[in-house]
């Protein structure tokens, strides 16, 4: 039986004929959809390589049955840009070198939207570790990962005052 | 010049823009098949029957392979030929792979290899150290020996005699990308690989043997890994192999990729060690004479335990100068993956037998631990330049200090750094403190300690310290580099880079970093043994001092000066007055027919190595550094957290500090890993029940020191490398052992001092828990 499953993803409403109602989202993304930027680490959900966001909350994709999704906003790392100019997450990345080999990139930078945009890490250090634990960096990249988390946080409050003043 | 710069990696937009490409990511052609391996379930045992059946009739499966379909099993070891893609007639450890399945999906072949039936004929497993010891049961006819002095003699003459014993854990690499191959077939028989693989080379001399072709018919592709740490110097070749085989015989593309689970229980990790030691100190401090007892367990096939058990004995040192020294070496045989490469290849080991001996001697003797290590420090050599004036040591000696292996210590500098990081770490300050706040806090427990590291750089098996490159100039000034190291996260494409744009006087994004490929530069070293700049560097270098050479000439002819006034800086050339852009060099030179393409080749110099005899000089030179970790434990469970870390570490003239630092706190995070909170657990089948992060404990986030001090040594190699420049891959993942022996103070606090705690690795906190409660006589 086909079941079609209507998404919102990076901004474009897709159909998608599933032939199969165990798909997780994250095969979903990687096998049909071609959006190889979320990574297959575990696959149970445990080093978190391939967060997205559905609806602005952060999940495990590789835990999440694509089916149970219908009619959801989903971004994914390909998403987050404008065009040429970085998303000031993905900017803070690179100039605080919060990765080494970059597998696990693309998850924490997703788990941080998410984590910034819940609101709860505020400036405090080690509430965004708290925050950022459930992705997995193998290179141990954590100083930098911190770093950047912070400084995008920074600069989103920046934004916000220069918008409210 | 591009040189020392902290530049980003060289993929960093692509990384946080999620278009970077690792195997599993490339586009694969529409008729792609998928593979994957039924694994063995039981540790040793004979096959006496296969039932493939229901496998074969599994949806979307198009061939199972197993023994029966093959002349020959091709070999997948990087050295004793000991391991066949498919077991033949006997099964060696749970997880060996039995039978390939080759379907239409991933998915198909996973499941359909879950189908298989094997019968088998259960033969004794030989499981632990004490079970390979007690049946003899190892690689090489007995044990390695090699000594200095009189070990026996100068232990019974000394004041004291102190005995002990620590248990080593080996460790999961957990490379956030799992093992993936894919083979792409070609006209006329011929093979591309893309592998997620540290050596290349490698892979394509495994993949022709196992096709029966020459190498020149493969070619094999690596852009990038995500994260190697050793586990794929070997672990990749079987898949590589698999994919080669199933593509060749299908004439289909192939592709494989370990699930986690699976990738955890097929593949090697760090060899786990056991080591004994006695020891004759002097009241000072100072050793007289150590005999080690490094017994490490290989798993089931030799791999690279040889030259990783010889590492450790080459690390039994560390730092000190020990007079007389044994050290016994025995490499087991065991019916387990076959432990294999993993960041610091034996050396950590090696190197905790002798920290744990400065522990101890400290605790017996009632002194400070960093203490008793600087007294029996090497001295610095007599004619070094120090780069600190702190690093003289109290009185130089008229000869240079010798290791275990007779190298000479020409390069030593920790009298220095462990000075400079004792101060700035406010190391006796704090440790009285905390003696202070231990005594009124009956619960928990704080714990801090220093530790130094000396890492020799080269690998030992001296023919693989070469290197090749190749270099193109276009006629529009843009540069082509490629080199034989592959890039896992370390930076080295970005190093090189910086190498080559110094070379040509232009800015990096002038070079284009391409991916490692043995068509392009063939016959290489594994990206391993933390040698990837330095040999690379120096590759590179070589290439484009040929190309500017040659440009050079051709201006200077042009301008009547002589070559060496012609100048390449900031994306111009000088020459005689006159001036021109790169570019219009790089056109002008194509114009007079002169070639703007070479290879580089470079061999490390003065190293020489005889292994059997324990001898000679296997590096070229040390990195050194120290950290000091301070720690908190609960004595009620075991809990503990690392409060504060300070590194201050040597990579002499950093080619790229923004990369070395990351590779210092990755390391040292990755090495208190190892020896906190990553525990492995076989259980009395053999069978490892920590197959997944659920159950193997890695580092996140949250565990990294709350304050984190990271400082480089300003130093220069004094031996002639890339720009003066020091390796940095390994050497910081010792640095981890600090964090490991501030646990075992902390433990300490527990007692009255009657007597030493012996705590094992790694210190979970159960073990914690355990020796806190034997500290205390409450066992």
């Amino acid at each position: 039986m086909t079941y079609v499953l209507n998404l919102t993803i990076n901004g474009a409403a897709q159909a998608i004929a599933l032939d199969d109602p165990r798909v997780t989202l994250l095969d979903l993304l990687r096998e049909r959809l071609h959006l190889t930027g979320a990574k297959k680490g575990c696959d149970r959900g445990q080093c978190g390589a391939c967060t997205v966001l559905v609806d602005g909350r952060r999940i495990n994709s590789c835990l999440t049955l694509a089916v149970s999704l219908d009619g959801v906003e989903i971004t994914t790392i390909e998403g987050l840009a404008e065009g040429e100019t970085l998303h000031p997450v993905q900017q803070a990345f690179i100039e605080h070198d919060g990765f080494q080999c970059g597998f696990c990139t693309p998850g924490q930078i997703m788990s941080a939207v998410g984590l910034i945009g819940e609101g709860q890490a505020g400036t405090d250090p080690e509430r965004i570790r708290e925050g950022m634990s459930g992705n997995i960096c193998r290179c141990g990249a954590y100083h930098g990962i911190v770093e950047a988390v912070l400084d995008a946080q920074a600069t989103f409050q920046d934004g916000v005052k220069r918008k409210t003043a | 010049m591009s040189i020392s710069r902290p530049l980003p990696h060289d993929a960093a937009e692509l990384h946080v823009t999620g278009q970077a490409r690792y195997v599993d990511d490339i586009p694969v052609p529409a008729d792609c098949l998928y593979l994957a391996f039924g694994l063995s379930t039981v540790a040793h045992g004979e096959i006496t029957g296969l039932d493939l059946s229901e496998v074969r009739a599994a949806p979307g499966v198009l061939a199972v392979l197993s023994a029966e379909d093959f002349e020959h099993m091709p070999d997948c070891s990087p050295s004793a030929e000991d391991e066949p893609l498919l077991a033949v007639g006997k099964v060696h450890y749970v997880g060996q792979p039995v039978f390939l399945v080759v379907a239409e999906s991933h998915l198909a072949a996973r499941k359909a290899a879950r189908l298989g039936r094997v019968d088998y004929r259960e033969l004794p497993a030989i499981l632990t150290i004490d079970e390979a010891m007690a049946a003899g049961s190892r690689f090489e006819a007995g044990p390695v020996t090699w000594s200095k002095g009189d070990a026996a003699k100068a232990i019974a003459g000394a004041a004291r005699v102190i005995e002990g014993s620590i248990e080593i854990g080996g460790q999961e690499h957990f490379y956030l990308e799992g093992q993936a191959a894919l083979a792409l077939p070609q006209e006329g028989g011929d093979m591309i690989v893309h592998s997620s693989s540290q050596h290349p080379s490698e892979i394509q001399h495994k993949v022709a043997h196992a096709l029966h072709a020459p190498m020149n018919a493969v070619r094999v592709e690596v852009r990038r890994m995500g994260g190697g740490f050793g586990g794929k110097e070997s672990q990749g070749n079987a898949l590589a192999v698999a994919c080669a085989i199933a593509a060749a015989r299908t004439g289909r593309p192939c592709k494989m990729r370990y699930d986690r689970d699976d990738d955890m229980v097929i593949t090697g990790k760090r060899h786990d060690f056991r080591i004994d030691y006695r020891v004759g100190v002097e009241e000072d401090g100072r050793l007289r004479g150590v005999e080690f007892l490094q017994l490490c367990r290989c798993g089931w096939s030799q791999d690279l335990s040889l030259p990783v058990a010889d590492r450790a004995m080459l690390h039994a040192d560390n730092a000190y100068h020990i007079p007389d020294i044994r050290i016994e070496s025995h490499r087991l045989k065991t019916n387990t993956q076959s432990a294999t490469a993993y960041r610091g290849f034996g050396g950590p080991q090696g190197m905790l037998g002798i920290e744990r001996v400065m522990d101890h001697v400290a605790a017996v003797l009632g002194r400070d631990p960093a203490e008793v290590r600087r007294v029996n420090f090497y001295e610095e050599a007599p004619g070094a330049l120090p780069p600190d004036p702190r690093s003289t040591s109290p009185k130089k000696k008229a000869e240079v200090q010798s290791t275990p292996y007779h190298q000479p210590v020409e390069d030593f500098i920790l009298h220095g750094l462990m000075a400079r990081l004792e101060e700035t770490s406010g190391y006796q300050a704090r440790k009285a403190e905390i003696a202070k706040w231990n005594a009124s806090n009956p619960v928990l427990k704080r714990g801090i300690a220093l530790t130094p590291v000396k890492f020799g750089i080269s690998f030992t098996l001296t023919h693989l310290n070469q290197a090749g490159a190749l270099v193109h100039v276009y006629q529009d000034g843009s540069i082509h580099m490629n080199h034989g190291g592959t890039e896992m996260g370390q930076g080295l494409f970005r190093k090189v880079a910086q190498v080559a744009a110094a070379g040509f006087g232009v800015a990096p994004e002038m070079v284009k970093i391409t991916a490692t490929d043995t068509a392009k530069v063939p016959n290489t070293s594994a990206t391993a043994a933390s040698s990837g700049s330095d040999l690379n560097g120096m590759a590179v270098k070589a290439a484009c001092d040929i190309i500017r050479g040659r440009m050079a000439a051709f201006l200077a002819e042009r301008h009547q000066v002589a070559a060496e006034d012609v100048h390449f800086e900031e994306g111009r050339v000088f020459v005689g007055g006159a001036d021109y852009a790169f570019a219009e060099v790089a056109k002008m030179v194509y114009e007079a027919r002169i070639s703007l393409s070479a290879t580089g080749f470079y061999k490390t110099p003065k190293i020489t190595w005889d292994r059997m005899n324990g001898s000679g000089r296997p590096f070229y030179y040390f990195a050194y550094g120290a950290a000091v970790t301070e720690v908190v434990i609960d004595t009620l469970t075991g809990e503990n957290r690392i409060l504060r870390t300070d590194i201050l570490h040597d990579c002499g003239a950093s080619l790229n500090p923004a990369l070395d630092r990351g590779q210092i706190e990755g390391g040292y995070v990755q090495g208190a890993g190892w020896l906190t909170t990553e525990e492995l657990v076989w259980d009395g089948k053999g069978r490892l029940t920590t197959h997944a992060p659920s159950t193997y404990k890695i580092p996140a986030c949250s565990d990294r020191p709350g304050i984190f001090n990271v400082e480089l040594w300003d130093g220069r190699n004094v031996e002639d490398t890339i720009y003066r420049s020091k390796a940095v891959g390994e050497p910081p993942f010792m640095l981890g052992i600090s964090a490991f022996l501030a646990l075992s103070d902390a433990v300490a606090a527990c007692g009255d001092g009657s007597h030493y705690v012996s705590l094992d690795a790694p210190a979970t906190a159960e073990r914690v828990l355990a020796a806190v409660n034997r500290v205390r006589g409450d066992v």
